[in-house]
């Protein structure tokens, strides 16, 4: 790799070991949490919860809750979810002790049935209140499952996102473009899971990789928090010669970001690159022009990071989110505004010892300054988001258009003239 | 008293007032500007009747003041129309020449100038002006007169000035209203144009801008002929409704915050200088900062000199215009504009003068009336055709372009 020399140190050290929790609830999250063990995912704490005693049985994680009571009869909540809820509540402190100490958590659960949907929003919640910052990774039903699963779903999607920093959310009927007439019951699970879990990977490396060019994890929440379901995720890999451009192709094909439409439909895309440490800037440089081309509307958020375990492979992950105004609308600003990652543990105990133990969670607006602190940060440095970055702004402002209400407008390309110049061109009169 | 038949009346109904000058033709074909009578208007918007009751008092009051001044009866009138709906394209006309010997003859220049108005139009729309430019002879282009040439293809470029019907008949009916004749409608750039250019820069290519009360009105001319037209639907009372907005005052204050304080460009001199405004007992009731005032004209005038010089751009037309920009209308009162107008357009640019016209003073130099001077003169260009005809019976052509190359 071509080592560039402005890189500067503070990036590298300002990378603390973060607690990591990784907490699979239900039946799919603790057979996912399974597929995570090991390896890479070494420095997590990884947590099974469940209703049911066999699945935990056999689960490899470290913790394994077993939520029980008499109410249940070691019987499962029996795919309700009202069940599940109640129960979780019941034992809420043990939640908030299996959370404890964690900086990040991120909750695996596949929606639908009883344990994942009930239980899911209350450990969010739980594990806010612990004052750590909750990704939820979940699957959706097919649409095979029935109507009631996908309800309880949608349901209890909803409540996760008014209570996690953020959602991303994989809705199994896409994987059906991923598989085959022949592609078994059990690959197709494994499939779906497999997705997912990649999912959470391409999270993990963005925490917990060394970057050159570094995400921070607020501006990984800014960019999941309040999203719709629609936030959709895809990691890629390609190694070799041609890997920038493969890895783009693979992108573009990819099935869960619709080929291609959702990076044009979405308006933030995160973009995660891993790379060996002969990955290039050029490489760098390639990969999201490729990617800005395709979504014009989005705000673009990038980072880059070496790991030497990769050798000669590139990774690519994408989160796109595409707002929507529903969603918004019922979704209170669920979600916090963390410093930089320098003072985020300050601001951990802060969060903390805050009167902040309602049943809700619901934190004021986020302040705008770690994105503008981290605007200055980055601005010299050849960084093609930041040319993308933009505040948003809310249709609210109703401009007057005075004497000229009444009359037919003068529209010319698109602009209404009558509105004053200065406001259409946003000059600050102080 | 004067014989009627010189007497020439220009009438504009603008957005901001209503003017009507009265010209008396000499015998030498000259106009004189003898009269001239305003009255600010109401119930106009971007330059179109929204109160037809309004407006018609204040023709009526413009006209007894015109009538009152010249000492005449005016009896009918040029009427100057404008408005967003007013557009000018360019379209060209051909025909074969079928004689045997291959002269064009005075039948086919006919024929091809017919031609070259027939042109398909919204069905609510109707023709204004249909300028000749220039004609074409087997491609060949620049050909003021072909006949007697010999060719076998004619072809004619035609400028048309078209407006939506209706909103053009409503400014005609109003005058007929007060017992007026309607000689012809006038597009007021065209009109402003004629009032200000020489021939000579006409050849040169020059840019008029009116910037009125409601619209700004522009006119093209290069190689001596109209070459675009355009109406925008911006014009002063913009500037003040933006003043308004911006400083949170009442409209009729901004218009005087705009008259007394005004600047094209941002002085640095009054960088931080702040205003109070008082009411009329003399208690103060607001600062004003005269930095953001002339800040929020500056942007306004700005975009609209930028929105003609895109469409200039798109015309193709910026490179031909070598006498630079004329500006007038009462919008131009602004001190330094034509700084700003220089900077945005690239070229020199001033107030326009209204040469070639004589008469009283202190109506020709005022940049508001330049339109309704140009409709006089219009119509006095039209008389002299008129009297050219019927002498040489039906010998000569009735198209604009001959005079207003003439003039």
């Amino acid at each position: 790799m071509k080592t560039n020399p402005e890189t500067p140190a503070v990036e590298l050290e300002s990378n603390p070991a973060r607690t990591i929790k990784i907490i699979g609830v239900g039946g799919a999250g603790v057979s996912l949490l399974d597929t995570l063990d090991g390896g890479e995912f070494a420095g997590a704490g990884l947590v099974a919860i469940n209703t049911d005693a066999p699945s935990l049985a056999t689960s490899a994680a470290l913790v394994k809750i077993h939520l029980e009571t008499k109410l249940l009869r070691g019987l499962g909540t029996g795919g309700d979810p009202e069940r599940g809820r109640a129960i979780a509540e019941e034992q809420f402190s043990t939640l908030k002790t299996a959370c404890g100490g964690a900086d990040v958590v991120l909750i695996v659960a596949g929606l639908g049935g009883g344990a994942g949907s009930g239980i899911s929003p209350v450990l969010a919640r739980a594990a806010k209140e612990t004052g750590a910052l909750v990704l939820a990774f979940v699957t959706l039903p097919f649409l095979c499952e029935g109507n009631r699963r996908q309800q309880q779903a949608q349901q209890s999607l909803e409540q996760l996102k008014s209570v996690a920093d953020g959602v991303i959310c994989l809705p199994s009927q896409k994987t059906f473009k991923l598989i085959d007439e022949n592609t078994s019951v059990l690959d197709t699970f494994r499939i779906t899971g497999g997705l997912l879990v990649e999912g959470v990977r391409g999270v993990w490396q963005l925490l917990t990789r060394p970057g050159l060019i570094q995400i921070h994890f607020d501006d990984l929440c800014a960019h999941v928090r309040d999203r719709h379901s629609e936030s959709s995720f895809a990691f890629v890999e390609a190694a070799g010669a041609g890997r920038s451009r493969e890895v783009v192709e693979k992108l573009l094909a990819h099935p869960l970001l619709d080929e291609g439409r959702a990076l044009a439909e979405a308006d933030a895309v995160l973009v995660s690159l891993m790379g060996g440490k002969d990955l290039t800037m050029a490489e760098v440089n390639r990969v999201m022009e490729q990617i800005g081309r395709h979504c014009d509307h989005a705000q673009i958020i990038m980072g880059a990071a070496v790991d030497a375990e990769l050798k000669n492979r590139l990774s690519v992950t994408v989160i796109a989110a595409k707002h929507n105004a529903v969603a918004t609308a019922e979704t209170p600003a669920g979600s916090t505004s963390l410093g930089t990652s320098g003072d985020q543990a300050g601001q951990m105990i802060s969060r903390g010892s805050g009167a902040r133990a309602s049943s809700r969670c619901t934190q004021p607006a986020p302040a705008p300054e770690p994105r503008e602190q981290l605007l200055a940060r980055h601005t010299n440095r050849p960084r093609k988001a930041a040319s993308k970055m933009r505040q948003e702004q809310l249709p609210l402002a109703i401009i007057s258009k005075g004497r000229f209400d009444k009359s037919e407008p003068t529209v010319h390309k698109g602009e209404d003239l009558d509105i004053p110049t200065f406001v259409r061109r946003g000059v600050a009169l102080n | 008293m004067f014989d009627d038949a010189n007497i020439i009346v220009g009438l504009e109904i603008g957005t901001s007032k209503v003017c009507a000058v009265v010209g008396e033709q000499n015998a030498d074909s000259t106009l004189n500007i003898v009269g001239l009578g305003q009255s600010p208007a109401r119930g106009m918007r971007k330059g179109e009747i929204v109160d037809a009751a309004l407006a018609e008092e204040c023709v009526r009051n413009a006209i007894v003041e015109a009538e009152q001044m010249a000492d005449v009866e005016i009896r009918s009138v040029y009427l100057g129309v404008t408005g967003g709906h007013v557009r000018g394209f360019n379209n060209r006309g051909v025909h074969p020449v079928v004689s045997a010997d291959r002269e064009i003859s005075e039948d086919d220049v006919q024929d091809v100038i017919k031609n070259a108005k027939a042109i398909n139009l919204p069905a609510e729309n109707t023709v204004v002006h249909a300028v000749r430019q220039h004609f074409l002879v087997d491609g060949h282009d620049g050909i003021t007169n072909p006949v007697g040439m010999l060719g076998a293809r004619l072809e004619v470029d035609m400028h048309v000035v078209h407006g939506n019907t209706n909103r053009l008949q409503n400014s005609v009916r109003l005058v007929k209203g007060l017992q007026l004749e309607v000689e012809e409608i006038v597009f007021n750039g065209l009109a402003s144009s004629l009032a200000l250019l020489t021939s000579e820069q006409k050849e040169l290519g020059a840019l008029i801008i009116d910037i009125g009360g409601g619209t700004t009105d522009y006119v093209v001319y290069a190689d001596g002929v109209i070459k675009h037209t355009g109406v925008l639907a911006v014009g002063g009372d913009h500037v003040s409704n933006d003043l308004a907005y911006g400083l949170k005052v009442p409209l009729s204050r901004a218009e005087k915050l705009k008259l007394e304080h005004g600047a094209a460009l941002v002085d640095e001199s009054v960088r931080g200088q702040t205003l109070t405004i008082v009411n009329e007992l003399g208690l103060p009731l607001k600062t004003v900062n005269v930095e953001h005032l002339q800040r929020i004209m500056s942007l306004r005038l700005e975009e609209i000199f930028q929105i003609i010089a895109s469409d200039l751009e798109q015309a193709g037309l910026t490179d031909y215009l070598r006498a630079g920009v004329f500006l007038c209308g009462g919008g131009v009162r602004v001190p330094q504009i034509a700084r700003l107008a220089e900077r945005l357009m690239q070229m020199p640019a001033s107030l326009g003068q209204t040469n070639s016209i004589s008469g009283l003073k202190s109506a020709l130099d005022q940049p508001e009336f330049v339109t309704a001077i140009g409709l006089a003169k219009f119509g006095s260009l039209k008389n002299r055709k008129r009297e050219g005809k019927s002498s040489f019976a039906n010998g000569l052509r009735s198209t604009l372009t001959s005079f207003l190359r003439r003039s």
